[in-house]
């Protein structure tokens, strides 16, 4: 759990690296070239299954050990207590849940059409290359779908704010020194990924 | 009178036990496997023992009433266990360890045994060590000490103010051990009811199951009880709330004679009492007078002003206070025996000095040992105890002094055992605070769990063997014989007679009352005509809970309020005993405090020429007086002095 | 001060349990929240109904008997305590107190507030101990031990076994409980020995008796009315996972 979980969010660092990449060059030359590289490496391709299977792996253990916790207490109390110290832990199968729906929803509109799908291609002195920035750019007009999307993100964000430090804990890689630098690293970690990812579809919406 | 034989082995002191090892019948490997053992109890001591018998490979049954052996209370022991390693190099020794026992308990005791006591202290410490007991160690990581009351030496080992837990704790993992190995089975939530006596000796227990209400018969070879004291008698006691005396009272009535019933601890350091609905006193430990100052107001007017509020311990100068214990005894100061310490206190209150609102109370002043050592060592050494007294009476005792009153804390008394530990019953031995055996008169603070454990881990695996041996050829017991029945039966009357007296008033109603009467007429000073009056008190409150107690509901049931009933009757009956036991004893000694016999300073005085002897009562029959047998105590290695702490 | 308590009750294991409403009047602040309780099951005893059970012993904070569910928090309100250490000067006159019995699977409800907790014996006999018999062990002083040490077994050793750890975690899970103990002993020289066999079985154990996963919500540290660290599950979830790369096959 803890495993799959701090190897999606070295993916995700990633992947905000590529998104960011929109933003820095509205000719979305950069994107588009870095979206080939990504479609056409074979290295990234194998990688591809592994993550996939990283997904799928925290999804279903996740799904498992809710399950589980559920049945461990058969009859709930009346009055609900709240003694959780890290906040964002009571949430992970709802946030979680719903960044899933939300993953759904992405893989149908980016993966599935840029693997399956036809993209117009576009010609850049570098070469000709799928327009898959474009794609964005289009998506992220409609306001209904930005809202959608900063709200994914931002519970993406609480998932990882509980979830990174939570992974170190359960791995036993704790220690006096260290594991206050960890929560703090994991806090704004989480809030850099999440302010850079909402901050794409904010900036095509308004200015693009 | 029966003469009663205490089976010390022959030989010098010293060599007593060993040689008792050397010759003492042992039962082979193969026929352990075909004896078994009861033990009542999962305290230190009926823990260590059950875990020792099974490991031999006996088969073992233990008996408890709580939930998990490890709620017993020994768990509550704050202070430390002693033990004379002499680690500190300050002058320790075996000799030293017993001579102090024996003063301590006022030349009460016997010997042999205490000799046996301080002898195998040593090994305590290193079985709790191997076990994982997590003692206080220095930064040298070596064990570490301190000194408490009665003894010039630091020798008491601890585990922060949680010596007793940490101890229960390694023999409850040792019990835990041996109950996954299947050697031994564990009952919780079972209470014994009776003894079974098969031609005279011990074979079995009746016991109730606290939850379904069910009454069951369990057989064996021997019977270990180690069910702790009575203290609960007096109602308000630093014991459990179910800590009770009713396995001793029931094998008492089987024949097992009671040794000193009337020699009770009443312990100086407690949170004083403050209220009706009170259920229960908490002890502070008496490690606290390793650097805790007692004190009252030297003057009258002040303590008045206190008692009204008026006026706050930090406002009385130096000069207007009175230390006491300091004043009165130089050598010791505030580290004299805990009788003493009561009984100061007692008498400072008694004569007007006390202070709280109730004028119960003296001072616990730390205000010294924060200017002498800082806050943080005394947050280190007493942190959890200044927090829980905190927690009880509202007030921080960093900033203001404690109160602290004397609360009966243990019971010095109980089942007459000899140097085996074996009753009056063969077969039937008992172990910890539950026998009456190596205090005397008044135990010494950190000697309690050093007891238990002594006799769980290294005195009863030995002699019970020594009892076995001669039982291999006898077949496991049926629970269908006459003397099962005749037990149960005996039971079940008991406990529908109580439920079928539906009278007006609680049980807990009649315990307070019993509570009130033993306090104040069998408690820290006692009177000829005040125990008469006890007796007779006590009588009359017995035939009033036949006739008007009120138990709810049934026998086949969770029903707390008949397991208080049950341990009631039998305080009811206990009670008188002790009284009587104060009464005969003309003399004072420990504990055992007659305002009739005093030095012109106020000290205990012994009667050494008439009453060096053990009190072993023997039960005569319903309603009748109990029949007074002596054990004399012979001082062969000792010379026996009045205690002198000054 | 006058209260409403809204108690749980059920007659026994197998029968249904319903909230009964009970008002006390003239309370002693100075009362501990036992007492309390003592006081108005006198009052049901006069009365002639059943009077409330719950599990209680030493009254001082340490047998971990005592194991009541108030107003949405193991040992109620107050940090650092068991119940029956709360004194009633923590709540406000006229105020309504929810009392109920610890919940999770591993621990049914024998009667009111009492539950069953013997999952934690077992937990324990599936390794929590030094197998070593009694005699013939070391000195106690020849096996120096750092303080620092020494302390971090104190630090979970101070452990009641009181299930509040369980009762507070939503998933009900027994980790705290059986760290301090694999804890305790894997930083002592005397219980390394066995250490990872004694984390294998005693967490299979755990999962065996239906207790629920750890996910780091920390409420247990929090409620422990002993304030065992969850550095003590960081350190057990250490062993473990050392234990499960590095032993060899049965």
């Amino acid at each position: 759990m803890s495993l799959a979980g701090l190897f999606l969010t070295s993916f995700l660092v990633v992947h905000l690296g590529i998104n960011l990449l929109i933003l820095f060059d509205k000719s979305l030359e950069l994107f588009n070239q870095a979206a080939h590289f990504m479609a056409t490496n074979p290295l990234i391709q194998l990688f591809q299954y592994v993550l996939f299977f990283g997904f799928i792996l925290h999804i279903i253990l996740g799904v498992v050990l809710q399950i589980q916790n559920w049945t461990a207490r058969p009859v709930r109390y009346q009055k609900k207590g709240s003694s959780e110290q890290s906040y964002f832990s009571k949430f992970m199968i709802h946030t979680g849940a719903i960044v899933f729906i939300f993953l759904i929803i992405h893989f149908a509109n980016f993966f599935v059409k840029a693997k399956f799908g036809h993209i117009d291609p576009i010609t850049y002195d570098s070469g000709t290359y799928e327009n898959l920035g474009q794609l964005v750019v289009e998506l992220f007009r409609d306001g209904a779908y930005v809202i959608f999307y900063v709200i994914a993100i931002l519970l993406l964000g609480f998932h990882l704010d509980h979830g990174f430090q939570s992974a170190f804990q359960s791995l036993g890689l704790t220690h006096s020194r260290y594991t206050p630098i960890i929560k703090g690293f994991g806090t704004v970690f989480s809030i850099l990924i999440t302010l850079g990812f909402i901050a794409i579809p904010l900036v095509i919406y308004f200015s693009f | 009178m029966v003469k009663l034989d205490a089976k010390i082995p022959q030989g010098p002191l010293a060599e007593k036990w060993t040689n008792y090892k050397a010759h003492q019948n042992l039962v082979n490997p193969s026929n352990k496997r075909r004896l078994d053992i009861i033990v009542v109890g999962t305290g230190l001591a009926g823990a260590s023992a059950a875990a020792s018998f099974g490991e031999m490979g006996f088969n073992v049954k233990v008996f408890g009433i709580h939930d998990s052996p490890r709620r017993a209370h020994s768990i509550a022991a704050q202070g430390g266990i002693n033990a004379a390693k002499n680690y500190p190099n300050d002058g320790d020794s075996v000799y030293r360890l017993f001579y102090d026992t024996i003063k301590g308990g006022d030349y009460r005791a016997r010997e042999a045994n205490v000799y046996r006591l301080a002898e195998v202290s040593n090994n305590i410490i290193d079985q709790c060590v191997a076990q994982g007991v997590p003692f206080a160690r220095e930064y040298g990581g070596l064990l570490d000490n301190r000194s408490f009351g009665g003894a010039q030496v630091s020798r008491t080992f601890y585990a922060r103010g949680q010596t007793g837990q940490q101890l229960l704790l390694g023999a409850y993992s040792a019990l835990s051990k041996e109950i996954k190995k299947g050697s031994v089975k564990m009952f919780t939530r079972r209470e014994m009811l009776e003894l079974v006596v098969i031609e005279g000796r011990a074979r079995g227990i009746i016991v109730r199951d606290l939850i379904s209400g069910k009454i069951e018969r369990h057989s064996a070879h021997a019977v270990v009880l180690a069910t702790g004291g009575y203290g609960n008698v007096f109602f308000l006691s630093t014991n459990a709330m179910a800590s009770n005396g009713s396995a001793v009272w029931k094998v008492f009535k089987k024949g097992a004679f009671f040794g000193n019933p009337s020699f009770t601890q009443i312990h100086p350091t407690c949170i004083p009492v403050h209220g009706d609905y009170q259920s229960k006193l908490t002890l502070m430990s008496e490690s606290l007078r390793n650097d805790g100052r007692i004190w009252v107001p030297k003057h009258k007017e002040d303590a008045e002003k206190i008692r009204k509020g008026e006026l706050k311990p930090t406002q009385i100068p130096e000069d207007r206070r009175d230390y006491y214990l300091e004043r009165r005894y130089p050598a010791f100061g505030n580290l004299v025996p805990r009788d003493v310490a009561s009984r100061a206190a007692k008498e400072r209150c008694d004569a007007g000095f006390g202070v709280g609102s109730t004028g119960l109370a003296v001072y616990l002043d730390f205000e010294d040992a924060i200017k002498r050592l800082g806050k943080h060592v005394i947050e280190a050494r007493y942190g959890n105890l200044f927090q829980m007294y905190e927690k009880i009476v509202d007030e921080n005792p960093y900033e203001t002094p404690m109160m602290i009153y004397p609360a009966v804390h243990y019971t010095m008394g109980g089942i007459w055992v000899d140097y085996e530990l074996q009753t009056t019953i063969p077969g039937l031995f008992a172990a910890g605070e539950a026998n009456f055996s190596d205090h005397g008169a008044n135990r010494l603070g950190a000697s309690a769990l050093m007891q238990g454990l002594s006799d769980g881990y290294f005195v009863l695996p030995y002699t019970i063997q020594n009892y076995l041996a001669d039982q291999i050829r006898v077949p496991r017991f049926e629970t269908n014989l006459p003397e099962f029945e005749q037990a149960e039966k005996e039971a079940r009357e008991r406990i529908d007679k109580l439920l079928a007296v539906n009278g007006a008033e609680t049980v807990d109603t009649f315990h307070r009352k019993l509570g009130l009467i033993m306090w104040d007429l069998v408690g820290m000073g006692r009177k000829k005509e005040e125990l008469e009056k006890a007796i007779t008190m006590i009588q009359e409150l017995r035939k009033e809970f036949w006739s008007n107690v009120k138990v709810p509901g049934k026998n086949e049931m969770v029903n707390p309020e008949l397991e208080k009933a049950i341990r009631v009757a039998d305080y009811l009956e206990l009670g008188e005993l002790m009284a009587r036991d104060a009464l005969e004893r003309e003399e004072s000694c420990g504990g055992h405090f007659r305002e009739e016999y005093q030095t012109e300073e106020g000290e205990a005085l012994r009667d050494d020429k008439n009453f060096t002897f053990v009190s072993a009562w023997e039960y005569t029959g319903e309603d009748k007086e109990p029949k007074l047998n002596k054990e004399p105590l012979v001082f062969e290695f000792i010379e026996v002095k009045q205690r002198n702490y000054k | 001060m006058d209260l409403t308590l809204k108690i749980w009750r059920q007659a026994s294991a197998g029968e249904k349990g319903k909230f009964v409403d009970y008002q006390v009047q003239n309370i002693s602040t100075d009362a501990s929240f036992l007492e309390m309780l003592d006081v108005l099951n006198e009052r049901l005893v006069r009365e002639g109904e059943d009077p409330v059970a719950f599990d209680h012993d030493c009254r001082e904070g340490i047998c971990g008997a005592c194991s009541l569910y108030i107003n949405g928090r193991p040992h109620g309100p107050d940090k650092g305590i068991t119940t029956c250490q709360m004194h009633m000067r923590r709540f406000k006159d006229g105020e309504t107190i929810v009392i109920e019995p610890w919940r999770a699977k591993p621990f049914p409800v024998i009667k009111d507030l009492m539950v069953d907790r013997t999952a934690f014996d077992e937990i324990i006999q599936a390794g929590g101990y030094v197998s070593i018999n009694t005699g013939g062990v070391p000195d106690a002083n020849a096996i120096p031990i750092p303080k620092r040490d020494a302390d971090t077994a104190m630090d979970a050793a101070a452990c009641i076994g009181c299930g509040a750890c369980v009762a507070a975690c939503k998933n009900a899970s027994a980790m705290l409980f059986v760290s301090a103990k694999v804890s305790q002993f894997a930083v002592l020289p005397q219980g390394k020995i066995e250490a990872r066999e004694r984390v294998q079985n005693m967490v299979a154990k755990m999962d065996e008796l239906g207790f629920g996963n750890c996910t780091n919500t920390y409420a247990c540290e929090a409620e422990c009315p002993k304030e065992i660290s969850v550095s003590h599950i960081a350190r057990m979830n250490r062993e473990y996972l050392s234990a499960k790369l590095v032993s060899q096959k049965e």
